[in-house]
């Protein structure tokens, strides 16, 4: 708690006073984080073939994909040290057989054909999950959601090629009402307003907050109240 | 599981399936739709465009594979922009994959019109450094330390793509293609607010509201490309027929498609709630 | 007395009349020692000037053209504590005594040489070299600047001012609240259901989710999240309920780990925790995703607590965990996310009240005057927001342009 009051005090007051040693320990407190954040790297892969592990060897339900987890990991990390990625070498050289072989290095033919694929899919299912929630969300109840719908159905249109097109012959003195220029003026105006506030008081808070954290008061981020 | 949920799952598998097929069929059947260029996208697309011949212009692919279909298009509209303009690229990330992103934006460019380019004299790929803001700021004192060497292991003070860059501050502008933290946020708060460096960026279409706050009078963000639709405008300033371009179509349908969901839940909803009123009038 | 009148006239005439040129560099005062004022004060009548400043390699280029005698000018986005030479060169209308010519090349580039240098040169070369028919003299002067770092930068005094301001007032209702004042706080309905949701997973005999968020641990998102985590795992010992926290980065799994088992230590569950309740999954954001979208269709969490920083997976967790049927706790100051989460979710804190929650169960009085503190800070800005709109409708911009002065 004295460390978080001392060095939480020097990089508030370091952004006030340019003048050294002030300016210089907020680059060293930054050079230590860049640091400590490398090293903690290690933490999280210990923890994940640790979990992992106990799960395969109690052999609990579905351990089997847990298995393949971790072949996966180990995988990706020999092929990586073995023939490295892209450019880089690794500890076997370039391995430009393989390359001969696949066209490309293991690490970066699993890459390419396995990891960006899953992870696109994963990205897509947000286009189902929208058109879920939108079923279940824009329904007409009240005033305000009457207000919503509304609005998430000039914003839908907007979005998209069709808005141009349904009041693209709107003459020039109605053109604010031009779909895709109405939805900018919504998203620029009440959605930015709407978004400032919210990011206003976020930041109250984080003061608030930060006071605290600076002060002792909350130490509950430390495991204890006490 | 409840009657309720049963039912609940069910609709959702409809409304699963129905959005597969209808967005598969743009793909295979083009519509060729139009796009209509925005404001916000001119803005960005003006920022390279009238930038000094011979720029520097850093592209941070602060993204990962999940996102490539809204981003990456982005990036290969904005990598042809600079090159036609005669802008040098650095290519820099603050996700580890951004690095593999950049160099197939750079891959397909080339590809497709640009074989001339050198790396080194017109692109380079600086790689991945983790830390995010921390790592900005220590960027703006001085570049060397942050990155030493490029991807290749080059030290950049031999990469003539480089010379006179000191710190960030010697950057013409900055393109900040983002998915998350960090990213595009960081970019903004140290590049554009302290070293007044030009900061625009593309981020998905779900995260680009966050951002309109950030394009005001004092210019933290110059212009915005949010999501595909953005990219498609893009590309059409190009005058390219990309990827973005082609999947609109499907987006496009998507959404009319929403709009139906929308109202057949409404109608739904409106049933139960008579139902309901005539059971509580009986 | 006439004598010595005229003798001081004399004088004075006579000192203008062979007055020095002034070229002086000196170091901005109150900045972060990127800035050097430059001044200069030339005593011939000029054309214009250019003032250049020699990079690393001693290269001079042009930072600053005048047409001004006497002026001064600010550079900035400079290193500090760095020597930095510059040169002026002024174009005079007529000839002093040391001055430089300068000539032009029948190529157009530009010669600077001494009237001296000039007057010997073969008359074969000065007819391929051309005087500028005006300017054609030239005076040159060199002075050096050293930026230094000051004790104070003048440009962030309105946010000091604000920074007090919105601490004071914390800080004083943090008093007040210490010396026993009753300080009313709204009702947080996701806060208040948090209960609810823990009973109900007891009941059911399922665990609780508790997902931190995508941040780091700088991350204040994160660090309200891990602090509502201490309370929630408080209840979990109390009642006994399985609690999952799956952690995106290494740095938020060992505090959310420390959190968690000293809440069960505080519970008096220690042999209750095992570590593997809070562990790592993954640093990639869709993989984390994934990872979580299994947990919560393989283990029926009871109720979902999502609390943190999200970005474009909060609506893939959101709908997952809906579709499991479990009972949905939401929050986050990520603005733009805020929408997915309301849809999908039974109860949302928005901004800050996400900040405001571990004041909020805690009911400890210094932390509850905190949240009337930031109360205050509202005020204070509302009414800065309100001042600032008149006075630029009435057309005055000091106000804008002093908040703008902020770097």
């Amino acid at each position: 708690m004295i460390l978080t009051l001392i060095i939480g005090i020097i990089v508030i007051v370091s952004e006030f006073i340019p003048h050294p040693p002030f300016g210089r320990l907020t680059q060293t407190f930054e050079s230590w984080f860049l640091i400590i954040f490398g090293f903690a790297i290690i933490l999280g892969q210990i923890s994940l073939v640790q979990v992992n592990l106990n799960k395969i060897s109690r052999r609990e339900e579905n351990w089997i994909y847990h298995l393949i987890g971790l072949i996966s990991l180990f995988v990706m990390v020999v092929f990586g040290l073995l023939w490295g990625t892209l450019e880089t070498g690794g500890l076997l050289g370039q391995g430009e057989s393989i390359q001969a072989a696949i066209g490309t290095k293991p690490f970066d033919y699993l890459f390419d054909n396995v990891y960006i694929p899953l992870s696109a899919t994963m990205f897509s299912l947000l286009a189902f999950f929208i058109a879920s929630a939108a079923y279940r969300a824009f329904i007409i109840r009240s005033f305000e959601s009457n207000l919503l719908m509304i609005t998430a159905v000039i914003v839908i249109i907007g979005r998209t090629s069709f808005g141009s097109f349904l009041t693209g012959w709107l003459p020039e003195r109605f053109s604010f009402f031009h779909i895709p220029l109405l939805t900018d003026y919504i998203m620029e105006f009440p959605n930015t307003a709407a978004q400032r506030a919210i990011l206003i008081s976020a930041a109250l808070g984080v003061i608030g907050s930060s006071l605290r954290i600076i002060l002792g008061i909350e130490r509950s981020y430390l495991g204890s109240d006490k | 599981m409840t009657q309720d949920l049963k039912k609940t799952q069910f609709e959702r598998r409809i409304i699963f399936l129905t959005l597969f097929i209808v967005v598969t069929l743009p793909l295979i059947f083009p519509l060729g739709l139009k796009t209509e260029i925005t404001p916000l996208v001119q803005n960005a697309y003006d920022m390279i465009e009238t930038a000094p011949d011979s720029s520097r212009i850093i592209i941070s692919f602060d993204y990962d594979p999940s996102t490539i279909t809204e981003l990456q298009p982005m990036a290969q509209a904005i990598i042809e922009h600079c090159w036609r303009r005669g802008h040098k690229v650095i290519a820099t990330a603050l996700w580890p994959q951004g690095a593999s992103m950049a160099d197939a934006a750079f891959s397909f460019v080339i590809e497709n019109g640009y074989k001339d380019k050198q790396y080194g004299v017109d692109y380079v790929n600086l790689g991945y450094k983790p830390g995010g803001t921390v790592t900005l700021q220590a960027l703006g004192r001085d570049f060397q330390t942050i990155f030493p060497s490029d991807m290749k292991g080059t030290p950049i003070s031999e990469i003539p793509a480089m010379q006179g860059i000191a710190k960030l501050g010697d950057i013409d502008a900055v393109m900040s293609l983002s998915a998350g933290d960090p990213g595009l946020m960081a970019w903004i708060m140290v590049a554009s607010d302290k070293y007044k460096v030009k900061v625009s960026g593309g981020t998905t279409a779900i995260s680009a509201p966050g951002f309109l706050t950030y394009v005001n009078k004092n210019q933290q963000l110059i212009g915005l490309l949010g999501g595909l639709k953005a990219a498609s405008e893009y590309e059409k300033l190009i005058g390219v027929k990309g990827k973005a371009t082609v999947n609109m179509d499907a987006q496009s349908v998507a959404h009319v498609l929403i709009l139906v969901f929308i109202t057949i839940g409404n109608i739904k909803a409106f049933r139960i709630r008579r139902k309901t009123r005539n059971a509580q009038m009986n | 007395m006439k004598r010595c009148f005229l003798l001081f006239a004399l004088a004075v005439f006579g000192f203008s009349a062979f007055a020095a040129d002034i070229f002086n560099i000196l170091d901005k005062p109150w900045d972060e020692g990127t800035e050097l004022l430059i001044k200069w004060d030339l005593s011939s009548v000029i054309d214009s000037i250019h003032i250049s400043r020699a990079d690393s390699a001693g290269v001079l280029g042009i930072v600053h053209v005048s047409r001004d005698a006497k002026g001064e000018f600010t550079e900035g986005k400079l290193q500090p504590d760095t020597t930095y030479v510059y040169s002026l060169i002024a174009f005079l209308r007529s000839p002093k005594t040391s001055d430089h010519v300068y000539l032009s090349k029948t190529d157009g580039s530009a010669l600077i040489v001494t009237s001296r240098q000039f007057t010997n040169l073969p008359d074969t070369l000065k007819t391929t070299l051309t005087i500028d028919s005006s300017p054609k003299y030239v005076s040159i002067l060199k002075a050096e600047g050293f930026p230094t770092r000051d004790w104070f930068n003048r440009k962030k005094l309105p946010l000091l001012f604000l920074l007090l301001v919105l601490s004071t007032g914390i800080l004083v209702f943090i008093v007040l609240a210490h010396r026993g004042t009753d300080l009313f706080i709204r009702r947080i309905n996701g806060l208040d259901a948090m209960d609810e949701a823990i009973g109900r997973a007891t009941e059911k005999g399922k665990p609780i989710l508790f997902v931190p968020g995508i941040g780091e641990l700088d991350d204040i998102q994160t660090i309200a999240s891990l602090s509502i985590l201490s309370h929630l795992a408080y209840k979990a010992a109390e009642y006994n309920t399985n609690l999952i926290v799956p952690c995106k980065t290494s740095m938020v799994l060992s505090a959310a780990r420390e959190v968690v088992k000293e809440s069960y230590l505080r519970a008096g569950r220690p042999d209750a925790f095992r570590n593997e309740q809070v562990f790592y999954l993954t640093d990639d954001q869709f993989g984390y995703v994934a990872g979580i979208d299994g947990i919560m269709i393989r283990e029926e969490p009871a109720a979902n607590f999502f609390l943190g920083t999200f970005y474009a997976e909060s609506l893939i967790l959101a709908e997952t965990g809906f579709g499991t049927g479990a009972i949905q706790t939401a929050g986050t100051a990520q603005a733009h996310q805020l929408p997915f989460f309301v849809v999908s979710c039974d109860y949302t804190l928005i901004g800050e009240e996400l900040y405001a929650a571990s004041a909020y169960l805690s009911r400890d009085p210094q932390q509850l005057g905190s949240l009337k503190g930031c109360d205050f800070g509202k005020i204070v800005l509302i009414s800065m927001i309100v001042i600032g709109v008149i006075f630029e409708i009435s057309g005055s911009t000091w106000f804008t342009s002093m908040l703008n002065m902020v770097e």
